[in-house]
């Protein structure tokens, strides 16, 4: 439904966006994940047509945003991260004129605006002034305003940022029920939210693509091993010399615990190989006793944190800051 | 044309229920008619003073046209005044446009640029025809008081100048809110521009060039009931300029970075 090819968009000096690639599928939700100034937004903004790429293609249900650009628009939803409104409008009135400039048939009009009405819950507040809403209002009414043609794809830039917990909820919640129906590109900083509701997760870092895949493999791809967390009683000198000669070990923590002279060992083993056993045998070989064995799998969260402390510590570190300053 | 006319429904009725077109049309109706009258006062008495002066001396009474002096001071005041009352009404076109966010939405709707630009441009210029609008009946007092009636071609003529006089103010004052994010800035640089383009002659020393660029010595035909060419070519292609400028202004917003 969406192909974005070689995708690069310079400001002037500064490249937000560099040779970026993905393909999001017809009803699925990809969400977009990145720290702030990744280039989130600007790929949005290229999707939806706001602005040119420096240089590759984006093609939205076939066609190209370059070329075809009013036919891109017509089938595209899109919230910024600040919901465009209108304050001095009412609810009604302001969807009304958003399915004017997004083309709707005069016949449909009114049945589409009550429907966006319905779906987002500012049924009740249609003829409130949109100034008078409160910001979780607003956030909805914003998203009605993604919806109200009916668009063939939504794009949502950080949808969820400055609500309550409750109303988090409810907003994650009407995401998942669009899917199917709606291909949906969804961008946030917020981890939990790629893993509850996105079919598959890209990971953009300082312009790049960092990662691509659903949240589940990216949990296991992503992990840069299997980790395997132990508690044995043994003395802590002789168990790493046994442990160190086990093969495929790229790391071994061994920290004491309070009770009984045990051991809290934690062993990271190189990706594909699944050392559980082999642990146990060794250890239990060397009279050693074994209280528990148990792989630990790291969260997006702690993925997320490292890939982006790896960008920063990358030889092209040194030019860094200055890219951050003018990014904002 | 769909495109326009809801971007021109919207702008029209956002300017009607913000309380800035009110006070603005009710300020500008104020003063016109408190200058009408007393223009009318001054015209009426001059005339008086000119036939008592006649009869004194015995000579035959003079030719005074009063209907014809009290329009062409009226449309001068008028003039004037729309130089400070316009920049009101386009500070916010674009600028709070570009500061709430919605210019991202109309420019990822499937509008052209320049449907955006026409639909604004043409919300502001019938705010101002309703501000101008009631005048109608002080020339209507004027018609109907008046003996013999003043040819009503002229007070035609008069308007024809004050609305292609108020487009351009309306195409420059656009053109200036699409440049910033803030309504003020706009407003001020909009009201600057206008002094300018109204006083550029004052320093010309007979250079034709700036007295032709003067926005009001342009208009100073039309209420004498001529419809000069070279003016309307004038003003027809410094509303061209505007419009063309204010739309590479919001082209040039998807080149940036926000």
């Amino acid at each position: 439904m969406i192909e974005v090819q070689n995708l690069t968009k310079d400001y002037g000096h500064i490249r937000a966006v560099d040779n970026i690639s993905f393909d999001v599928k017809k009803g699925e939700i990809l969400g977009f994940l990145g720290p702030n100034g990744a280039g989130k937004t600007t790929t949005m903004r290229i999707i939806t047509c706001f602005m040119p790429p420096t240089s590759g293609t984006v093609k939205v249900a076939g066609f190209d945003v370059l070329d075809e650009s009013m036919e891109v628009r017509r089938r595209i939803g899109y919230l910024p991260e600040n919901p465009p409104l209108y304050p001095e409008m009412t609810v009604e009135g302001y969807l009304d004129f958003v399915a004017r400039i997004k083309n709707v048939p005069s016949r449909q009009r009114r049945e589409l605006v009550h429907r966006a009405m319905e779906m987002c819950r500012v049924e009740d507040h249609r003829h409130m002034l949109i100034r008078k809403l409160s910001r979780g209002y607003r956030q909805r009414v914003g998203l009605a305003q993604a919806l109200v043609h009916n668009p063939e794809v939504i794009i949502l830039d950080e949808p969820t940022v400055g609500l309550d917990p409750k109303q988090i909820i409810e907003v994650r919640r009407l995401i998942k029920s669009l899917a199917g129906e709606h291909t949906i590109i969804l961008s946030t900083h917020i981890l939990p939210e790629v893993s509850m509701t996105c079919d598959r997760v890209v990971i953009i870092n300082e312009g790049r693509l960092v990662a691509e895949d659903t949240p589940e493999n990216l949990t296991i791809q992503l992990k840069g091993g299997e980790m395997v967390h132990l508690e044995v009683k043994a003395e802590a000198e002789a168990l790493r010399r046994i442990l160190r000669d086990i093969d495929h070990i790229r790391h071994i923590e061994i920290k004491p615990l309070d009770s009984a002279d045990r051991l809290a060992v934690t062993v990271e083993s190189e990706r594909g190989h699944d050392l559980r056993s082999l642990l146990a045998a060794k250890i239990v070989q060397n009279g050693y006793e074994l209280y528990e064995l148990r792989p630990v799998s790291l969260s997006l969260e702690d993925i997320f944190l490292k890939l982006t402390t790896e960008e920063e510590t990358s030889p092209v570190a040194s030019d860094q800051p200055q890219q951050e300053e003018a990014r904002r | 044309m769909k495109n326009i006319w809801a971007v021109y429904r919207k702008e029209l009725g956002l300017y009607f229920v913000s309380p800035i077109a009110y006070a603005v049309i009710g300020i500008f109706l104020i003063l016109a008619g408190f200058f009408f009258s007393r223009i009318l006062d001054f015209f009426v008495q001059q005339s008086f003073m000119l036939m008592m002066r006649a009869s004194q001396f015995g000579m035959p009474p003079q030719e005074f046209d009063v209907p014809g002096q009290v329009m062409q001071s009226f449309f001068g005041v008028v003039s004037t005044m729309i130089l400070f009352f316009i920049p009101m009404l386009t500070m916010g076109s674009y600028a709070e446009e570009k500061k709430r966010g919605t210019m991202e939405l109309l420019m990822t709707s499937p509008l052209t640029d320049s449907q955006i630009v026409w639909g604004k441009f043409l919300a502001t210029l019938t705010l101002f025809i309703v501000m101008l609008a009631p005048t109608l009946l002080y020339m209507v007092a004027l018609y109907w008081y008046s003996d013999p009636r003043p040819p009503l071609a002229v007070a035609a003529s008069g308007y024809v100048g004050i609305l292609l006089l108020g487009a351009t103010l309306i195409a420059v004052g656009h053109f200036i809110s699409s440049l910033t994010e803030s309504q003020v800035v706009a407003a001020f640089l909009t009201f600057g521009a206008f002094l300018i383009l109204w006083v550029i002659d004052a320093g010309s020393r007979g250079s034709q060039v700036l007295e032709y660029l003067s926005i009001l010595r342009q208009f100073e035909n039309f209420p004498k009931g001529i419809i000069d060419t070279k003016s309307l070519v004038f003003y027809a292609s410094f509303i061209v300029l505007g419009v063309f400028l204010t739309l590479r202004s919001v082209d040039s917003l998807r080149w940036r970075r926000a």
